[in-house]
């Protein structure tokens, strides 16, 4: 032993080679099915025999050729079975991989595969969270409120999908590149904010591991596509949310609101950081898609002392950038939010009005609305959306907040 | 890797002109890059025959087998290396007869 602490080394191998380890025998197995089950195979493996034989001095390179020598067997053990196997054998070759230029790394194939357009949406979040960030079955169905036999078979299903219509495992063309990004960072975003808001009522209303796995991922999709404006964008805009997590929910549970959040206890390291990404887009001087303007919008928020110390009025340009982007109904919420800041309640009322068809089964909608009646003095008219906001809200500290706020009104 | 690019409809009207003319050209393409298997169009299912003979004697039944809004009207069989570039054919397909297809490989 060399004084490493083992389950220690493990869990960082498994943070930084799952992905790796999946993403090499896939592309050498041409079979996800195969390459999941190998990798885990090895993590077993390494659990058994690193405690007495000491962490491997290359522990990816380890896993790797434990995990390719599990895939072997399992083959050959099919083969015996089942001669429609020795395709699968056919793909199996001695060669070392060739070089890769930093775009066609591994681990960017499988992302890319696991967010395939003819997957549905929460078919990609489920196999990216299992093939690319390595969460079990069990923990994925928990983060989503699903049995985890019913995640088991959408993973399954999602694999067989894959093999059967022949899925490509490769880094899409120059051409296909910007909407095949763009689809990878909607599922890291809808990942992201699944766990910076939980939307069922029986999981934590706040889930850490959620948003820490998501920025991970943007991470690494940022380490291989340095040059992305929207991955830039999106890593910026997770990690300035991310750095008021801790401020969001009160002791008692409760949803805190930006503007009665101790903005002191805002992660100050993760806030730089991102500043650093909103700058660095802001000089490429290219003009900016959807995440690098909310990114820019995370930043005025977190550049001001107070919610009246906000530059309520660039907040405002901002969305209208956005709007311009994506006229979607709540991106038009959110803009008349910041509207009441900047124009008063009276002005953002007026808004919002106008979206009550196409929100009508949408919480926020209801918590906007009765929050600017309450400011108008409107109690009785605030009550009965506060009401609405309620039976609508799923997210334990979101509820809490608006019932007594609710409560609150005279 | 072959694939059936289904065209689904939800009336049997024939392609029109200016239709025929955008699939004649997406047919050329198909056949000039070495895409093109097979492709046909369907007559409509009141046109269709359903004969069960796992019994002991076949049943022929007047009708499609299933009834529903939408049905099958035609077909591409298409020669492709992977999905990506069946679904991209399929978007063109689907431009050229102006219809919906649905995109599944062969075993």
């Amino acid at each position: 032993m060399n004084g490493v602490n083992v389950p220690e080394a493990i869990t960082q191998a498994h943070h930084d080679e799952w992905a790796r380890v999946v993403a090499s025998l896939a592309r050498r197995f041409g079979d996800l099915d195969i390459a999941e089950e190998a990798a885990a195979e090895a993590f077993v493996t390494a659990v058994e025999r690193w405690p007495a034989d000491g962490v491997p001095p290359n522990p990816g390179a380890w896993l790797t050729t434990t995990a390719n020598r599990k895939a072997i067997d399992r083959i050959r053990r099919e083969d015996k079975r089942d001669d429609k196997q020795k395709e699968a054998q056919m793909l199996y070759n001695d060669a070392p991989p060739e070089p890769l230029g930093t775009i066609d790394d591994e681990r960017l194939r499988l992302i890319f595969t696991c967010c395939h357009p003819a997957l549905a949406m929460e078919t990609r979040v489920a196999l990216t969270l299992r093939m690319v960030a390595g969460l079990t079955v069990p923990e994925i169905a928990r983060a989503f409120l699903v049995q985890e036999t019913t995640m088991e078979r959408r993973i399954t299903r999602a694999k067989g999908k894959i093999k059967a219509a022949r899925i490509p495992y490769r880094v899409p063309s120059a051409e296909d590149l910007p909407a095949r990004v763009s689809g990878v960072l909607a599922v890291l975003f809808l990942v992201f904010n699944e766990g910076y808001l939980a939307t069922g009522p029986h999981t934590d209303p706040v889930r850490h591991d959620l948003t820490a796995e998501a920025i991970r991922l943007t991470r690494l999709i940022r380490a291989l596509m340095p040059d992305d404006g929207e991955v830039a964008g999106l890593l910026a805009l997770m990690l300035l949310t991310e750095a008021r997590r801790t401020a969001r929910v009160s002791a008692s549970g409760e949803l805190v609101t930006l503007a009665e959040q101790d903005r002191g206890t805002w992660d100050a390291a993760l806030i730089t950081e991102g500043h650093q990404l909103v700058r660095e887009r802001l000089a490429a001087r290219v003009a900016p898609g959807r995440y690098q303007i909310l990114a820019a919008i995370g930043a005025v928020h977190t550049s001001a002392r107070s919610v009246r110390d906000t530059d309520w009025s660039q907040v405002v340009a901002l969305y209208d950038q956005l709007v311009r982007l994506d006229p979607s109904p709540v991106i038009a919420l959110n803009r008349a939010i910041a509207i009441a800041e900047l124009d008063g309640p009276e002005v953002a009322l007026a808004a919002i009005d106008r979206l009550a068809d196409k929100l009508a089964g949408y919480h926020v909608y209801y918590a906007v609305r009765a929050d600017l009646l309450r400011r108008l003095g409107r109690g009785q008219q605030s009550r009965v959306a506060y009401d609405k906001a309620i039976e609508l809200a799923g997210n334990t500290a979101e509820t809490a907040y608006l019932t007594r706020r609710r409560d609150q009104l005279g | 890797m072959r694939y059936l690019v289904s065209v689904i409809h939800d009336s049997d009207d024939r392609a029109t002109p200016d239709e025929m003319a955008a699939i004649d050209v997406f047919n050329d393409r198909l056949m000039a890059e070495g895409y093109w298997v097979f492709a046909g169009g369907l007559g409509g299912p009141s046109s269709a025959t359903v004969i069960d003979n796992r019994g002991k004697e076949a049943l022929v039944t007047d009708g499609p087998f299933v009834e529903s809004k939408e049905y099958l009207v035609g077909f591409w069989i298409i020669e492709a290396a992977d999905l990506d570039v069946a679904l991209k054919l399929a978007t063109a397909g689907s431009k050229a007869c102006n219809r919906k297809v649905e995109v599944r490989p062969f075993l």
